[in-house]
């Protein structure tokens, strides 16, 4: 599956919940099944600047594509990170890099989350684009 | 043209009272009517504050104490009524007691800045507590690194009270001055200010209070009470965002450079000093936030009409009745339980995010603050991220208490 036909399919996965409560437990259970950050990683240098809850974010690189773990004092953060985890896992750096992120907005989570939450999303956003960038850079030596 | 409260003294009518805020008529969350648990943070406001506030700019906005026409005469008349109306609320000795701030911040920092290039030298003292808002903590120690002074935290108990007999302990001669808070933004404790106060004057030394969360729970006589400053901000006592007051008495103003311009400006300019060596004016530098002025006079007149001994008897029922509520919460503590308490109760429920449950909250249309409140070194203390906290006033209801029980009760099911 692409990043745009998995972006397409949370969409549609938010868009059968009416309620903003109904959407928040969607995310809460994403949060539980959140690939965790194997506990070596979750220092301070994987720690993501600018939530309010702390964010771990973790990388890996296998076979050409880039693959994300996470951790967060928050669930609800925690379901967050799983939805980025879910839309840009298992894709190569470049097509990370260049994706265009627009479920967040179709979904309304950055009008619906609170600002320092969405915010948060946002550098969480910067940071996955950031490493693949970075990776890109490596495997072009 | 004025509107009159339709509150009623002495009995205290909510469901009357929440007609004359028409925000909590009007404003809706998520699709429905707000629940409104963040009085610690802002207050909603009074028709009468925003027909004032109208009327002002509409009829006589002006610039004050410079025009010799009708306008400017009008809004300075204005202006010092208001200044004269807060003195009376506080029951200060003359009305240049009181300087119009931006706020409780602004306040403090005149003083730590003002007070402290006069009055402190290195190996002197600073007490404050350890359950201040960073407003009361950053501008002593600015002024403190500053000057070479010392910075002495009085401790609390898990209860989050003042320990008394530390605090007497550590009044000595070093000490210049105190500043600690009336009332805890994030655990609600009342602290014991008289004697805070009294112990302190036994030695000659002079106590700031912040009272920023104890004015519009708590009637004070600052003459009864004895502080040497007071600061509170108007928009947390149903007045104006950007307007404060520093309740200073004559003695110390009169001793103090002033905050802004610059003590050396005064000596060889001749028409500032006519102008900044007289209290309150000393302590105006600029353009003052006229409309604020005018709109927390508007504040407090509306509050003296409920009257602040009905508020203080309805919110005592209030916190009661939520703290007992609250704790019915499986999994549900209390961060603070001091015996004296007003406006805030933090809370934490198991071990779910204080985040978490607030955002949670937040889509059930209740509105609280989480986080640290601005009082880090007391989540340290505490050893906890932050809390939730809902602070009350006393035009919340018993239904709106019921509404938050049931909305933690809902959120915390969901993100255990």
């Amino acid at each position: 599956m692409t990043i745009n036909e998995k972006q397409d399919e949370l969409i549609a996965d938010f868009s059968l919940m009416e309620e903003w409560m109904d959407k928040y437990e969607y995310i809460i259970q994403l949060g539980k099944e959140l690939p965790l950050i194997d506990a070596q990683y979750k220092t301070d240098d994987n720690l993501i600047k600018g939530c309010q809850s702390r964010v771990w974010l973790h990388t890996e690189l296998k076979d050409g594509k880039l693959y994300f773990t996470g951790d967060s004092d928050a669930v609800i953060t925690k379901g967050l990170i799983s939805l980025m985890i879910a839309a840009l896992s298992g894709h190569t750096p470049k097509d990370i890099a260049t994706s265009d992120i627009y479920f967040i907005d179709a979904i309304g989570l950055s009008s619906h989350l609170s600002p320092t939450r969405s915010n948060g999303l946002l550098s969480m956003l910067k940071q996955m684009k950031m490493y693949a960038v970075a990776y890109m850079a490596k495997l072009n030596n | 043209m004025e509107h009159v409260s339709t509150a009623i003294a002495p009995v205290l009518d909510v469901a009357r009272i929440r007609e004359d805020f028409p925000l909590l008529q009007q404003a809706k969350v998520f699709g429905q009517p707000v629940v409104y648990f963040d009085n610690g943070a802002t207050t909603q406001k009074p028709q009468i504050v925003l027909d004032t506030l109208e009327q002002y700019y509409k009829n006589y906005n002006s610039n004050v104490h410079r025009g010799v026409h009708q306008l400017s005469q009008q809004a300075t008349e204005a202006y010092e009524q208001s200044r004269r109306t807060v003195a009376a609320y506080l029951n200060a000795r003359h009305s240049h007691e009181i300087i119009f701030t931006k706020g409780t911040t602004d306040g403090i920092n005149l003083v730590a800045s003002s007070f402290g290039r006069k009055f402190l030298q290195a190996g002197d003292v600073v007490i404050i507590s350890a359950m201040e808002h960073h407003s009361n903590i950053v501008p002593w120690q600015m002024i403190c690194e500053e000057k070479g002074a010392e910075l002495k935290v009085v401790p609390i108990n898990e209860r989050g009270e003042l320990l008394m007999d530390e605090y007497r302990r550590m009044l000595d001669e070093r000490v210049k001055i105190v500043s600690v808070t009336y009332v805890s933004n994030t655990l609600g404790s009342i602290n014991p200010v008289k004697e805070i106060i009294e112990l302190a004057h036994a030695r000659n030394i002079p106590v700031l209070l912040d009272a920023a969360q104890a004015v519009q729970h708590i009637s004070i006589d600052v003459q009864a009470l004895d502080p040497d400053f007071l600061a509170f901000s108007g928009h947390k006592i149903y007045g104006p965002t950007g307007i404060g007051v520093l309740y200073g008495k004559e003695e110390w103003l009169n001793k103090m450079p002033p905050y802004q311009g610059g003590g050396d400006m005064i000596k060889t300019v001749t028409f500032a000093k006519t102008i900044y060596n007289e209290l309150p004016y000393k302590f105006e530098a600029g353009t003052p936030h006229m409309a604020g002025a005018i709109g927390l006079e508007a504040a407090i007149k509306y509050l003296q009409q409920v009257g602040l001994d009905n508020i203080r008897h309805y919110e005592e029922q209030l916190q009661a009745y939520a703290l007992q509520s609250l704790e019915q919460v499986e999994g549900l503590r209390f961060i603070g339980q001091a015996a004296h308490r007003a406006g805030a109760i933090s809370f934490l429920v198991d071990e779910i995010h204080p985040y978490d449950l607030g955002e949670l909250l937040d889509k059930q249309g209740i509105a609280v603050r989480t986080g640290h409140h601005c009082t880090e070194p007391l989540m340290d203390l505490f050893k906890i991220p932050g809390t939730v906290r809902a602070s009350l006033s006393f035009y919340n209801t018993f239904e709106e208490v019921d509404k938050l029980v049931a909305g933690v009760k809902r959120a915390a099911a969901m993100l255990r």
